[in-house]
């Protein structure tokens, strides 16, 4: 991967904070439990770098790490996504609009 | 196969704003699930991108982890109960932890004595927090699932080894930061770091268990971003930052819904501290009064206005179907039904609310406590199911009690109050609830289910 200017990866950071907070202040209490499994499948996107290790590894121990964290990230993804998609299926107005 | 760095940089700035839209479908319930597949896609996109990348071999081994990994996590999905739910998201809090620590492993196994200083700082914090996360939620997870006592296990001087523990791994990070370019400093760091996350975690009793979980959230959320700065990824930076930004505010929110500071809860072992305090309540003479299900029955058919508060208790009784029929019955007879959800009912943050919306309940019906607490007086029954500490009046009134100033469902302003509860004994905090003897409030005695069974029948007959 490209070099990328670490004052460049910093402001990036420091405005996702701000962003997240941004974002996340407006989701109900009611989602709550889906917004942290939502949020849990997007950690997952650890998978890049489980792949790229594994993907760039030549030796036996980069091999073996980055295969259990392929398998942990992945599991992670899925997963989470899954899950989270589960419980948001569930989430329904009441048939016959009353309201 | 993609070489052109600037190519990459554009796929996964996509997958950034598919994130980001994820989020925000979120902020209404009628758009979230079509924002989890947005974030699927983004996820898709950046996979795709990360194999399509120049150089990348190990095919057979990526396939493998990647299959392994994904029938682990489809059937986790899929079979879980959604009571279980606080455990499935420490399960899979703890495996991105985990995977985080492991790139960062790698990394300096592979680079090591080619490091930048900032790469080495990302590799150190990215192994810390990762592997803290990863234990931590490990035992969050026993915990929960009840492999483990919920009860808090502690010790003394526990405090001040768990500090040691952390200043060890600490110190070893330092010691990598400073030049020293040893892998098993590394390891070193990173076994001390696990056991710090068991301990950690370890006295912090089953009530607590919504702070530690949006903590640890937050905390892999900060290890995959750390992971950015080693593998120079604006994706994993900011990815990872949301998902710190998010398990903060969540943990925030917890924290302060159960009027606690989130040092108290991590430190404090609860419940060791307070239930000293609390016992001395002054006996007035008056005594909780008991009821049948038939006269509930009566007084409901009786009441335009009927608000339901459930507790985590009416989950323990797997209650929700049946708490969903007899507010069925009640609105065909014309009454007004509402569920009134305290922000720590459950497990975890909005857990009641997915347990409900299991039940077939409208989430129209569900009413978040700001919402709800200046109807109570307007409401004619309250129905309090499996709840207790979140509707104690003393939070408000009694300035020595430990609940004091927690915010709560005001159900005592209520014309009437049914209380359904199996004993009279005290709820988490380990405090007596003057709800129970308000002239207002009658009580139900027995398991929620079977109750509530016995009321549908009551309404119908009446």
């Amino acid at each position: 991967m490209t070099d990328i200017d670490l004052v460049v990866e910093l402001t990036v950071l420091v405005l996702a904070i701000f962003l997240g907070f941004e974002v996340i202040a407006k989701v109900p209490t009611m989602l709550h439990t889906p917004l942290m499994s939502g949020t849990n499948f997007i950690h997952g996107i650890v998978i890049v770098g489980a792949i790229t290790v594994l993907g760039f590894a030549d030796d036996g121990f980069t091999r073996a790490i980055g295969f259990v964290a392929m398998v942990l990230a992945s599991a992670n993804v899925v997963g989470g996504w899954f899950v989270t998609d589960r419980m948001l299926e569930m989430f329904k107005r009441r048939p016959e609009e009353r309201k | 196969m993609i070489s052109d760095p600037d190519v990459v940089g554009l796929l996964y700035l996509v997958s950034i704003v598919c994130f980001i839209l994820a989020l925000r479908f979120l902020s209404s319930p009628k758009h979230a699930r079509k924002g989890n597949w947005v974030g699927g896609a983004g996820m898709v996109v950046a996979i795709a991108t990360t194999l399509a990348l120049d150089g990348i071999s190990n095919w057979g081994l990526i396939v493998a982890g990647g299959l392994i990994g994904s029938i682990v996590g489809v059937v986790g999905a899929r079979t879980v109960k959604m009571t279980a739910m606080p455990q499935m998201v420490a399960l899979f809090n703890g495996v991105g932890g985990g995977a985080a620590a492991l790139v960062a492993l790698a990394e300096f196994h592979v680079s090591s004595g080619d490091l930048a200083g900032e790469e080495i700082v990302s590799i150190v914090l990215s192994a810390l927090i990762g592997s803290i996360s990863f234990a931590g939620s490990m035992i969050a997870f026993a915990k929960l699932q009840e492999l483990l006592s919920g009860r808090p296990i502690v010790y003394a001087g526990q405090n001040i080894l768990n500090i040691a523990v952390l200043l060890g791994a600490a110190a070893l990070g330092i010691a990598l930061i400073a030049g020293v370019d040893e892998q098993w400093v590394l390891v070193g760091l990173i076994v001390l770091a696990l056991v710090f996350g068991v301990m950690f975690v370890l006295p912090i009793g089953g009530a607590d268990m919504p702070v530690v979980i949006s903590l640890l959230n937050a905390f892999t959320g900060l290890a995959a971003s750390a992971t950015g700065f080693v593998l120079n990824s604006l994706l994993l930076i900011v990815a990872g930052m949301l998902v710190g930004a998010s398990g903060t505010l969540l943990t925030l929110l917890m924290a302060k819904a159960m009027n606690r500071s989130v040092a108290n809860v991590l430190f404090g072992a609860f419940g060791q501290v307070k239930t000293g305090t609390a016992a001395a309540r002054v006996d007035d003479g008056r005594t909780a009064r008991a009821t049948s299900a038939e006269d509930v029955a009566v007084q409901l058919s009786f009441a335009r206005k009927v608000v339901v508060v459930p507790g985590y208790g009416l989950a323990v009784a797997q209650a929700q179907h049946d708490v969903r029929q007899l507010a069925e019955l009640l609105e065909e007879k014309g009454i007004e039904v509402a569920y009134a959800i305290h922000p720590v009912a459950g497990r975890m943050p909005g857990h009641m609310n997915v347990l409900l919306a299991e039940a077939n309940v409208p989430y129209d019906q569900l009413k978040e406590m700001d919402e709800i607490n200046p109807e109570f007086p307007q409401t004619d029954v309250a129905l309090v199911i499996g709840a207790n500490d979140v509707v104690n009046p003393a939070a408000r009134s009694d300035p020595a009690s430990p609940i004091y100033g927690m915010p709560i469902l005001d159900v005592d302003k209520a014309n009437s109050v049914v209380v359904m509860k199996r004993s009279m004994a005290p709820g988490f905090a380990g405090i007596d609830n003057d709800l129970f003897l308000e002239p207002q409030t009658t009580m139900l005695f027995g398991n929620a289910k079977d109750s509530i069974v016995k009321l549908i029948a009551a309404v119908k007959a009446s």
